[in-house]
């Protein structure tokens, strides 16, 4: 029995990505990372800021995202993200400038504790990426 | 009747109007192109949205507590409408049909002496409101310095529509755009979007329960406002799509109009020479005929 199942990554503008091969995707869930493989039972959740690696048997693709809501069900996965980079795109200075811009963000008094996490968990995510 | 010259003038202005009219509809031919693709790449985006959302409500125990964005206020006394229009002119009916639909809504919720509160996204739909609600009209937003149609725009209109919800300065919300059918055809639409009110009763697929993470009522309360930007975003590019098609089909007819208005000046304009020369040489002849 093939353990593949499909999964589909859209943002408002098209559909990011489409694949119906995969056979595991771990995606960066609000309460921690989360893999998920076929016959998972149906689930929603939200995506914190971080990395979504998608497996398949030939082979692995990396994406960053900032937000989004994932939806499994009968073995198709949705992820729905209004802002998401291919890893391969990113370079040191295009991450520079989003933790910029985001450090920025998180400096201004008057957001909110829970979108204040949100920014500095992208942060982190992004300084430890530019480690490696 | 108009001299020659005259003639001559008014079917050289024709001649360029035509010119006008037909590169017109070129321009629009080649953007439609490109708002079409765009509407129909962003339409997954929000089907999936409104999908999970669905299986969100119907899956919710509590409905007491759900919400007010997807349950409303409870009452219906204020209603917001968000007119969706272009920002251009020239475009046939676009604009004069969204209004249209808009107005019979507004004349429906006036009649039952309800609050009416109005929201303009572009400068054509104020301009033909202007005169007639100008004291309903809250606010005007206008995307005229941005070129292409993008997620942050509608992000913006989203986000000043919840705020005002939260201020509890309406209780009820409909957006009017055109769907864009094909190029001849646009639909003009009214779309609820608080409470939130599923066109077609979806059969309800619950017996797939869902496992949330967090809570389901976190959830919906963090993907409501997300989908208002969603459906605003698909409004605004299915819009987009029908100005365009709505433009190249009246530039089109324009440029048809201007060709057949010269050739009926062309006819008027040989006529009236022959008659000329006709009326000469009746003259010359009679002269000669005298002596």
């Amino acid at each position: 029995m093939s353990e593949e199942f499909k999964v589909e990554i859209v943002n408002p503008e098209k559909s990011f990505l489409s694949k119906e091969d995969v056979t595991e995707v771990v995606v960066p869930a609000f309460e921690g990372e989360m893999g998920i493989l076929k016959d998972h039972i149906p689930i929603i959740s939200f995506l914190k800021p971080g990395i979504i690696k998608v497996y398949s048997k030939s082979e692995e693709n990396k994406y960053f995202v900032e937000d989004g809501i994932v939806e499994f069900k009968d073995n198709s996965l949705s992820i729905l993200t209004s802002s998401i980079y291919n890893m391969s795109d990113l370079d040191k200075n295009k991450i520079d400038q989003i933790v910029k811009d985001a450090e920025k963000e998180s400096s201004a008094d008057n957001i909110d504790d829970q979108k204040r996490y949100l920014i500095d968990q992208k942060i982190e995510v992004l300084k430890n990426l530019n480690l490696n | 009747m108009a001299s020659l010259d005259d003639l001559k003038k008014r079917i050289s202005s024709v001649k360029s109007t035509q010119k006008i009219t037909k590169a017109m509809k070129m321009v629009a031919a080649a953007k439609l192109r490109r708002a079409q693709e765009n509407a129909e790449k962003g339409r997954p985006y929000s089907e999936k949205m409104n999908n999970i959302i669905l299986n969100l409500s119907n899956g919710i125990s509590d409905k007491e507590n759900a919400p007010k964005l997807l349950t409303g206020t409870g009452e219906e006394k204020t209603h917001l409408c968000v007119v969706m229009t272009s920002d251009r002119g020239l475009c046939g009916g676009f604009n004069t049909n969204i209004i249209k639909k808009a107005k019979q809504y507004f004349q429906k919720i006036l009649k039952e002496n309800k609050i009416l509160k109005i929201i303009t996204v572009g400068s054509k739909g104020y301009d033909q409101l202007k005169r007639q609600y100008k004291d309903n009209i809250i606010e005007k937003i206008s995307f005229k310095d941005s070129k292409n149609i993008n997620y942050f725009d509608a992000d913006k209109v989203g986000k000043i529509i919840i705020d005002r919800f939260e201020k509890k300065e309406f209780d009820v919300c409909a957006i009017f755009y055109n769907q864009f059918k094909n190029v001849i055809t646009q639909i003009p639409q009214e779309q609820q979007i608080i409470p939130l009110k599923s066109n077609e009763e979806k059969e309800a697929n619950s017996d797939s329960s869902y496992e949330f993470e967090p809570e389901e009522d976190e959830i919906l309360s963090n993907l409501l406002p997300k989908n208002i930007s969603t459906q605003i975003f698909k409004a605004m590019l299915e819009n987009s799509a029908s100005e365009q098609g709505s433009r190249m089909s009246a530039m089109d007819n324009a440029t048809r109009n201007a060709g057949e208005m010269v050739d009926k000046l062309t006819i008027q304009y040989n006529r009236s020479r022959q008659a000329a020369i006709t009326k000469e040489l009746i003259e010359i002849i009679s002269g000669a005929e005298s002596l």
